[in-house]
């Protein structure tokens, strides 16, 4: 290939016994976009960190332009053209647009930054590629998708020839990732070319000229675009059966858990709720869609019991509740967040400290002392019967893979201490992104173990950024965005694009 | 250079870390003391010597070790919850004052009390003193938000100044001359003597049969567990329904009432009465040893001996050669910085690029 | 009694003393200040001060000059600095306890070194330390040392270098945001210990202006705390350049107040009263200020590359 920009060889990473990226070779020509498909943990991530210098590869190089590439290196891969939006907004929310942008692009010697000069450059880019952005503001007061904006121009502004994305649309609306394609389409025009990380098998065919499926580490197929189907597609990245989760069949019960017009008032947009009603029943699976920031994490944890409202009440099971998990947890709530290492676990005591942690005054402790070898069996069926893998009950859960990790936190919010499974029965369900970051298996597995709950009455509610999760699981589905949410209708009763556009904020109103 | 995480810590690393910062520790000592002109080897011997290699140098090392226990064990159980209680000098001076005014001021409070009775008043009065001294940092840092690390050590010169200007006041003792020395504690509220013709006092008994029932509290008890559930994530820990401000205050008042123990029992054990310089940063050292012994209330015990042990024999070793006493305190410092780094790597593995 | 404090305040001896007392505190407010906007508590100030007061005056009792003394001093800072660094960058240890670790290690080798240098004296030798400016022929600044210039003249230093110049812009972004700062080129653990470094030289130099411009000797406990106040006043600033010299100033008024106030025997009180005032006083800004305080986003939250 005459105009060949770019060519990994060989390349191999390991993370202790475990092979993220197995001898992967690849190549990316001018002006093409390049699809990487694979589901979560399949190495699509360590491959293009390898690529951008976070990691080092244990084997293999990198050439661009025919160069090499030096390798862990993230100066070298910026100086030789290579861009990389991060999955995680990378940008100091404390500092302007274009200190964000400038850093790193001058000299640290030089006396005096040359911020006149950067500002036109910044507003020069913006317009050539229809990015439109204040280089004044300050980054904490963006949208997710202004962030995004600006972390793509942080890339061209640095003259990129080849911009990596890795998972771009997952915060977005429908609408908005039609809008990243376009851009994504006029850059590709000039010349660019594009690296897309996706497990979204549709917006792939959609976006890429070539698509490269990643399974377990391995590159398992290179497939052109145009004349592939999903089907093929899946199949190449999923690489066996996995048993679709099996809804039983449900009956809507009475109301568990009123939240009747609760406002919460916070810095940041995430915190805020505005007059919020939702009834949950029992039996009833209800997501909330909504992109990311819009309150989602106020309301999850409202019904964690972790966040007072300022004004409006919450009742569970017909009693008001406050701000104080453990009534939440006597009252049967069964609570799943969405940071598994920062509030689900500890990561630094053993899992049957953890299997217990909700649990540990009653009935795992007595006069003050904590019933050891209870505790012991307890989580040890516990892991047994959740599938707890990874190690014994004496790791330290911080050694535990994620997906093991939501196994353990799983079993202990739907388990609520009893040893047998037929002794308890949670009355609510809180569940914030559960699947987030996990592969194809554990996602079932997941999916499984709400709508089980759901079938034994729970009520579950669902937080979700992603659409497919909501539209396969929900009975009801409202949409949250700047901290207002719509009245929650029957799934069926949403499009994928009136959902798209509730997210972007149309048709949102006062709940009262 | 980065940090790898080891899959699981070994049990052999872990017991090798302290050895291993200890003899690192040792070699540069040794360029310390190579630098003063002394012989290594026999400075090195002298400290040994005088440290542990007699019955009298065991004896003074376990009276020095007594106040030690107690301020890591303040340390130690405050560090778990991640409270970093740096004022454990403040409020060893805060007991021992608490003990003079309960014990030996001139018909001081409850003196129709048994000496029984007024030895456990003057013991829980100096754990109070030192429990509401730290609670000022603690409350502060649950409600506002402030440091603790900043306030305690402001505190510490804070109480400092009170006790001189108690000394020089309503505390001073009329018949040390001048001398800024409180009252004495009346004779029979003194700490027996464990072994005859030495300093042993029976404190040591109780500072070790605290750093045990420490031990099993953390281990056994529900507190235990919300002790280490805040320290090692106050977010999960929260999040589970363990109650983070009120283990963090609790977890304050105890470390507290253990520094504040180590000034009472000092003062009952040894001094009989307060002045401005009877510790040499026994709350300093408090710190290393807890970080010696891992934060593990048992390891207080055995650091608090080996940091008693090198204070007690550079005293007599720089009576020999020309080493000064301050080699401890290089060896001390050198030693937690050592330790810290120990235990890094029996956790992590560093890797060169 | 309220005659008395007025007369005090339109001496000009007084502000004098106000600006001599604060110029340690704005060298060491300053060093903390880089150290914490790079994202690193640095708790080694105390003892960084004791070994910069140390050592500087040691290089001038050598026979160097003054203003060799103060480089040394610097150098020494830096050194002490650049351990912290290691300790808290690239090891990611905790900064509080590698902090006090670097106060104890700081302290206990200049007070060993001064023994070993000075084994038999009782009385602590002298220099001849900075002088006054009396020819600047300015009411207050005329009774300072330059070494209170130079603290003076690094207030707007530090405060253009952090906002005006790409490697102040690199100092914040690690301190809010160091994923951000690697993804952009940069070597988070570089700019880390370089602040660090030069922080830390700060500091040396804060203790080096006790022993060779306020007083012309090296005497145990000298630093006295000034270390931690400083801790304090960084956080009262909020961070900024330019209200650490108003915090340092605004310290050292009230501590200039109460040593005239204390020699005046003003309100019965026992001296001691009144030299806790500072300390009680720092306790109080930081209460008064912590709620809301923005505190740089990284800060004393190891960077490790390529965690997972």
């Amino acid at each position: 290939m005459t105009d060949r920009l770019l060519a990994l060889t060989g390349i191999t990473k390991r993370f202790g016994s475990l092979v993220a990226n197995d001898a992967i070779s690849l190549e990316l020509s001018r002006g093409e976009v390049l699809a990487l498909l694979g589901e979560n943990g399949a190495g699509k991530s360590t491959l293009v960190s390898i690529l951008f210098g976070h990691y080092v590869a244990d084997a293999g190089t990198i050439e661009i332009l025919g160069r090499a590439l030096p390798p862990g290196d993230p100066a070298a891969a910026l100086a030789a053209g290579i861009g990389m939006v991060h999955q995680h907004s990378t940008l100091a929310d404390n500092l302007s647009v274009l200190d964000n942008v400038m850093l790193g692009t001058e000299p640290l010697w030089w006396p005096r930054s040359r911020r006149r000069e950067a500002r036109g450059r910044l507003l020069g880019t913006a317009r050539r590629f229809g990015l439109a952005v204040d280089p004044d503001a300050r980054v904490a007061s963006l949208s997710v998708g202004e962030r995004q904006r600006v972390e793509i121009l942080k890339a061209l502004y640095r003259d990129a020839r080849v911009l990596i994305l890795d998972e771009p649309t997952a915060v977005l609306t429908p609408q908005e990732s039609e809008a990243l394609f376009a851009t994504l389409r006029g850059m590709v025009a000039e010349g660019l070319s594009v690296i897309f990380i996706s497990h979204k098998l549709g917006e792939v065919l959609r976006v890429s000229d070539r698509i490269a499926v990643l399974r377990a580490g391995r590159l398992v197929a290179t497939l052109p675009a145009r004349g592939t189907s999903t089907s093929a597609l899946a199949e190449a990245m999923v690489g066996r059966a996995i048993a679709p989760p099996v809804a039983r069949p449900h009956a809507r019960g009475d109301v568990v858990c009123v939240i009747d017009r609760v406002s919460t008032r916070g810095v940041r947009a995430s915190a805020r709720l505005d007059a919020v009603s939702l009834a949950l029943h029992a039996g009833e699976i209800t997501a909330i869609a909504g992109v990311a920031g819009n309150g989602q994490a106020a309301l999850v944890e409202l019904l964690c019991g972790l966040r007072a409202a300022d004004a409006g009440t919450v009742t569970l099971a017909g009693r008001p509740m406050a701000a104080d998990p453990r009534a939440w947890i006597a009252a049967g709530a069964a609570r799943i967040p969405e940071d598994r290492r920062e509030t689900g676990t500890i990561g630094d005591l053993p899992v049957w400290e953890n299997a217990i942690a909700e649990r540990y005054r009653r009935p795992f402790a007595s006069g003050g002392i904590v019933r050891r070898s209870a505790a012991r069996s307890f989580a040890a069926k516990l892991v047994d019967r959740y599938d707890v893998r990874g190690g014994g009950i004496d790791t330290p859960v911080r050694a535990l893979s994620g997906g093991n990790m939501q196994k353990l936190i799983i079993g202990r919010a739907l388990s609520g201490g009893a040893a047998r499974p037929d002794q308890y029965a949670p009355t609510l369900v809180v569940a914030s992104q559960p699947t987030w970051g996990l592969d194809a298996g554990a996602v079932a597995w997941v999916h499984q173990r709400m709508l089980d709950a759901c079938a034994r009455g729970a009520a579950v509610l669902l937080v979700s950024e992603d659409l497919d999760e909501i539209f396969a699981l929900a009975d009801r589905i409202a949409v949250l965005h700047a901290g207002r949410l719509t009245p929650a209708r029957p799934a069926k009763a949403w499009t994928l694009a009136g959902l798209g556009l509730a997210m972007a904020g149309a048709g949102t109103r006062d709940a009262a | 250079m980065r940090l790898e995480a080891r899959g699981a810590i070994s049990p052999a690393m872990a017991i090798a870390a302290p050895f291993a910062a200890i003899a690192f520790t040792l070699a540069v000592a040794a360029l310390f003391v190579a630098w003063a002109g002394a012989p290594v080897g026999r400075t090195y011997a002298l400290i040994f010597e005088g440290g542990f290699g007699s019955r009298f140098a065991w004896s003074e090392t376990l009276t020095r070790a007594t106040p030690l226990i107690l301020t890591g064990l303040a340390a130690a159980i405050a560090f778990r919850a991640r409270l970093y209680n740096i004022g454990a000098e403040g409020q060893l001076y805060a007991g021992a004052l608490a003990a003079v005014a309960v014990g030996g001021l001139h018909g001081g409070i409850g003196a129709d009390l048994p000496p029984a009775w007024l030895f456990a008043a003057l013991l829980g009065s100096a754990a109070l003193a030192g429990a509401l001294l730290m609670a000022l940092p603690a409350i502060a840092k649950t409600r506002f938000g402030v440091d603790e690390v900043v306030t305690t050590l402001l505190l510490n010169f804070v109480v400092l100044l009170f006790v001189s200007m108690m000394l020089d006041g309503p505390m001073k003792d009329p018949a040390a001359m001048g001398w800024p020395q409180s009252v004495t504690l009346d004779d029979e509220l003194l700490l027996g003597k464990l072994v005859d013709r030495t300093r042993v006092h029976s404190g040591l008994l109780i500072a070790m049969g605290l750093a045990v029932i420490a031990w099993a509290a953390l281990r056994m008890t529900t507190f235990g567990f919300e002790v280490r559930a805040v320290g090692a994530n106050p977010r999960a820990a929260r999040f589970a329904g363990v109650p983070v401000t009120r283990t963090i205050l609790l977890v304050g008042l105890a470390s507290g009432a253990a520094a504040g123990l180590a000034g009472a029992i000092e003062v009952a054990g040894r001094t009989g009465y307060v002045t401005l310089d009877m510790s040499p940063g026994y709350g300093y050292t408090g710190i290393v040893i807890a970080m010696l012994a891992g934060l593990n209330p048992l390891g207080v015990i055995a650091a608090a001996v080996f940091v008693a042990g090198v204070l007690v024999g550079a005293d007599s070793m720089s009576r020999a050669v020309a080493v000064p006493t301050y080699i401890a305190d290089v060896i001390v410092a050198v030693a937690l910085i050592a330790m810290l780094v120990a235990t890094l790597s029996a956790r992590y593995r560093l890797r060169l690029r | 009694m309220l005659d008395a404090l007025a007369a005090m305040l339109v001496h000009a001896d007084f502000w004098s003393a106000v600006l001599r007392i604060a110029t340690p505190l704005i060298l060491g407010t300053l060093g903390v200040l880089l150290c914490e906007r790079a994202g690193v508590l640095n708790l080694g100030i105390e003892g960084i001060m004791v070994a910069g007061a140390f050592t500087g005056w040691l290089a001038v009792h050598a026979g160097a000059g003054l203003w060799t003394g103060v480089l040394v001093a610097a150098a020494t800072g830096a050194l002490f600095g650049a351990l912290h660094g290691v300790l808290t960058v690239p090891l990611a240890l905790s900064q509080h306890v590698s902090g006090l670790g670097i106060t104890m290690f700081a302290s206990s080798v200049a007070y060993y070194a001064y023994r070993v240098s000075f084994p038999n004296v009782t009385t602590p030798p002298t220099i001849r330390p900075f002088v006054e400016m009396r020819w600047l022929e300015l009411p207050v600044l005329s009774a300072q040392t330059p070494l209170t210039l130079l603290a003076l003249a690094l207030v707007p230093l530090v405060a253009w270098v952090l906002a005006r110049t790409p490697a102040g812009l690199a100092v914040r972004m690690v301190g809010e945001n160091p994923a951000a700062a690697e993804g952009q080129g940069l070597s988070v653990s570089a700019v880390r210990i370089g602040a660090i470094v030069a922080g830390s030289a700060l500091m040396g130099v804060a203790g080096a202006f006790l022993t060779l411009s306020a007083f012309n000797a090296f005497f145990f406990n000298m630093v006295n705390g000034r270390g931690w106040i400083c801790v304090a006043l960084v956080v009262f600033a909020g961070w900024r350049p330019g209200k650490a010299l108003a915090g340092a100033l605004l310290f050292a008024f009230f501590d200039a107040m109460q040593l005239r106030l204390q020699q005046a025997d003003a309100g019965g009180l026992p001296y001691q009263a009144w030299l806790m005032l500072p300390y009680l006083l720092s306790i109080v800004a930081l209460v008064a200020v912590a709620r809301r305080a923005s505190y740089p986003q990284a800060l004393m939250r190891p960077y490790r590359k390529g965690e997972r």
